[in-house]
């Protein structure tokens, strides 16, 4: 059977269809009435729209190591989170030793680089043992172990962490030249905003062009396709599998860096909620998909700093931020709904079913 | 078949003797001493410790709440040599993680075990909501040195709270003190509040906007958070356009650090008032808040008018720990403890053997009927409904110089009395 499309309605798709009409028609008829009540200035929508953005590269980063990983051996990792706080977490010792020392100040740029540099080593170093020792003994494995082994893993680096270094939180140092903003054209863009957008761009396009123009990228890609057929091309399966965690193990740890930047408190649990909204952003994306990771963390970011004031408060409703979440994951439903595959999903019937 | 005979038989023996001795050996016990209760007693063996058990936030970001407590029933047990009627006290407890979910964890931890007298604690009213009845339900009375709900102490609150006592003063009179403070003493007309859906923060924000409101203000906003979110700029944003000049959170540090730093921020409230309230009166906040949080408020027990014994209390703190307190809470909990152990003084029975009996409804009684107790906050009385505290209430600020060696200020800065 090649059909693709459906052949006929079954009432669980008149459900869920009824069900995203409703939902859409909420969201126009609120972003309508907010949009006519002038509440908000051209002003305060670029703020969200900038919000929204940094926000959603630290999402997109993160999203990244989930949908690698996942379209490389068809399992959510979920002890990526974990892979995400555990870089941030030790290099804040780093940048606290350079605060103190007044290295920070006088050369922050320099400092940064090594915060960073450290960061980034740290996650990829414990995204690539935990791949060695929590995943590979179970490569042929029925699908759910390594799935049930994930949260252990997860579980396990907390606890780790919070062992190393203490259950209390410890806070980033400030850096001066990143908390200036500039005015243009009315609008305010703070410094570590920039960094952070231009960062997360310069290394999610990085990703996209190892991926789709050097040789090692065009062996993951085989791999992802089809891991016999590649392993009888003569590719090391084993060798791109672990590739493919340290990319993503790179990637969470400059997403921490920039997190910290933007948030500076880190603590042994700092990972669970950036890891589940990375996870979401994946899933939103297409999971699976490169492009489609980065393209549903920036949308998630956007859906949680414009959404609870563009969709909420025309409809009346108190206090929306509390509801933030409740809009990112109805967003999720509303897309699964319409596009069961997420927004650049690849089609997995046909493929691998 | 010999020897299973007269096994059988020597069984058969053991049996038919065995109660008749004990329930002898118990009627003729029970002539000479007689201990009732209508939910329990707890017996407590010659030797064996009179056990209490503390449910607090250990660990996380408000982890400062819960050691800081742990410190000053720890310091109540030194004060009374470690010992109650010639026991031993024992202390252990659970980690409440200032959340519902946990307060239910850890008050059903203590209720399974029987040896628990009473239980100070817990910390975050939240935990308080779903945690105290369990304990309740076992028979444990509990008290709060830092619950500040006035859900916990209403009259509606339900016969299932009647085992919950606190040392903690009421949000009636924080937030009341909180809205005088920004009307009276800073002039402002216009606030806004954010809370994060906890009992705490939202009761507190919301008797906050009434008294702001009857002093002749206007709330611009009432937003709330999550306790996890860390992007406030956004709602920040949305609280912007209604140009508020005083805004107040009364939450607690992980949230309130991300709000402090990013509030001065956000365009149209670089000039505004911060204020918060005692959940996030600590050290570890200046920590999360960083330089932010210079010259911000907070409302907090005053300290200065507590009783003539905390100055020593600060000085065994000093020994004992090596640093100030870390929270506002320590002499709320030093009293809790000491209530509990004047009241087990009070209901405490020795056996003809040396058991001592301790009934649990008695028990509870005995620490609702505490009247004019000379604690360090105050003289405590406590209500029908559990509220014992002797509130004062003062506004604190931040200085430069808090922020930087990470100490709470000591000397308030505004009073209402």
């Amino acid at each position: 059977m090649k059909t693709s499309f459906r052949e006929k309605l079954t009432p669980t798709d008149l459900i869920m269809w009824s069900i995203g009409g409703i939902l859409l028609a909420l969201i126009v008829i609120g972003s309508w009435s907010t949009l006519s009540s002038g509440k908000y200035s051209a002003r305060h929508w670029l703020d969200f729209t900038i919000f929204g953005l940094a926000q959603g590269s630290i999402y997109a980063l993160i999203a990244l190591g989930y949908t690698m990983v996942y379209g490389v051996l068809r399992m959510i990792n979920f002890a990526h989170s974990e892979v995400f706080m555990s870089g941030p977490y030790t290099a804040y010792f780093v940048a606290a030793f350079f605060h103190t020392s007044g290295l920070l100040d006088s050369h922050p740029l320099l400092s940064m680089l090594v915060v960073l540099l450290v960061s980034m080593t740290t996650s990829t170093f414990v995204a690539y043992l935990l791949e060695r020792i929590a995943y590979r003994p179970l490569r042929t494995a029925p699908r759910l172990v390594p799935l049930i082994t994930a949260i252990g893993a997860s579980f396990f680096l907390q606890y780790t962490f919070r062992g190393l270094y203490g259950s209390g939180f410890q806070a980033y140092p400030v850096i001066k030249p990143l908390e200036r903003h500039w005015e243009i054209l009315g609008l305010r863009i703070l410094g570590f905003q920039v960094v952070i957008i231009v960062a997360a761009a310069v290394m999610m396009m990085a990703l996209y062009l190892f991926v789709q123009k050097t040789k090692t990228g065009k062996a993951l890609r085989a791999v992802s396709e089809d891991k016999e057929t590649a392993a009888l091309m003569g590719i090391d399966v084993d060798r791109m599998i672990s590739i493919t965690f340290i990319i993503g193990g790179m990637a969470a740890g400059a997403a921490g860096v920039l997190y910290a930047l933007m948030f500076k408190q880190v603590h042994f649990f700092m990972g669970f909620i950036p890891g589940i909204k990375a996870f979401t952003a994946a899933v939103l994306g297409g999971i699976g998909n490169i492009p489609g990771a980065m393209l549903g963390g920036i949308f998630l970011g956007f859906i949680e700093s414009l959404g609870p004031s563009l969709f909420l408060d025309g409809l009346g409703i108190v206090a929306p931020y509390q509801l933030k979440d409740a809009i990112a994951f109805t967003m999720l439903v509303l897309v699964l709904i319409f596009r069961p595959t997420g927004i650049l999903g690849e089609r997995l019937a046909v493929k691998k079913a | 078949m010999k020897r299973f005979l007269v096994a059988a038989v020597s069984l058969g023996l053991i049996l038919t003797f065995s109660p008749s001795l004990s329930f002898g050996a118990k009627e003729k016990k029970g002539e000479a001493f007689k201990y009732e209760d209508p939910i329990g007693v707890v017996k407590i063996k010659p030797g064996q410790p009179i056990h209490i058990a503390y449910w607090f936030v250990i660990a996380g970001p408000d982890a400062s709440l819960g050691i800081d407590t742990k410190r000053g029933v720890e310091i109540a047990i030194d004060d009374k040599g470690g010992k109650l009627l010639g026991h031993p006290i024992k202390l252990t407890g659970q980690d409440s993680g200032c959340n519902a979910e946990g307060g239910q964890a850890a008050a059903t931890k203590l209720a399974s075990d029987p040896t628990i007298v009473a239980a100070i604690g817990s910390n975050c009213s939240s935990e308080a909501r779903p945690g105290a009845p369990i304990l309740w339900k076992a028979g444990i009375p509990t008290v709060s040195p830092s619950n500040t709900a006035p859900y916990l102490t209403d009259p509606k609150r339900g016969p299932e709270y009647d085992g919950y006592l606190r040392t903690a003063h009421n949000d009636k009179v924080q937030g009341a003190v909180a809205a005088e403070f920004a009307i009276k003493k800073l002039g402002v007309k216009r606030a806004a509040t954010i809370h994060d859906g906890s009992v705490y923060a939202e009761q507190l924000q919301a008797v906050f906007a009434e008294t702001f409101k009857k002093l002749g203000g206007t709330i611009t906003a009432q937003e709330a958070v999550s306790p996890t979110d860390t992007d406030m700029r956004p709602v920040l944003t949305r609280i912007a356009t209604g140009n508020p000049e005083f805004i107040y959170y009364p939450i607690f540090i992980a949230a309130g650090g991300h709000i402090t730093r990013q509030a001065k921020e956000i365009a149209g409230l670089e000039k505004v008032y911060l204020m918060s309230a005692d959940g996030t009166f600590s050290p570890d906040f200046y920590k999360a808040a960083g330089e932010a949080a210079i010259g911000m408020f907070h409302s907090s027990p005053d300290f200065s008018a507590f009783a003539e014994g905390y100055k020593d209390f600060l000085a065994k703190h000093q020994k004992k720990y090596g640093e100030k307190p870390i929270a506002p809470f320590h002499a709320h909990a030093y009293d809790a403890a000491m209530m509990i152990f004047a009241a087990i003084e009070k209901v405490a029975k020795k056996g003809p053997d040396g058991t001592l009996y301790i009934g649990r409804k008695a028990l509870r009684d005995a620490l609702y009927a505490t009247k004019n107790f000379k604690g360090l906050t105050g003289t405590l009385s406590c209500d029908q409904y559990g509220d014992c505290a002797d509130p004062r209430i003062a506004v604190y600020q931040t200085t430069e110089e808090n922020v930087k060696k990470l100490v709470m200020p000591d000397k308030p800065f505004w009073k209402p009395y």
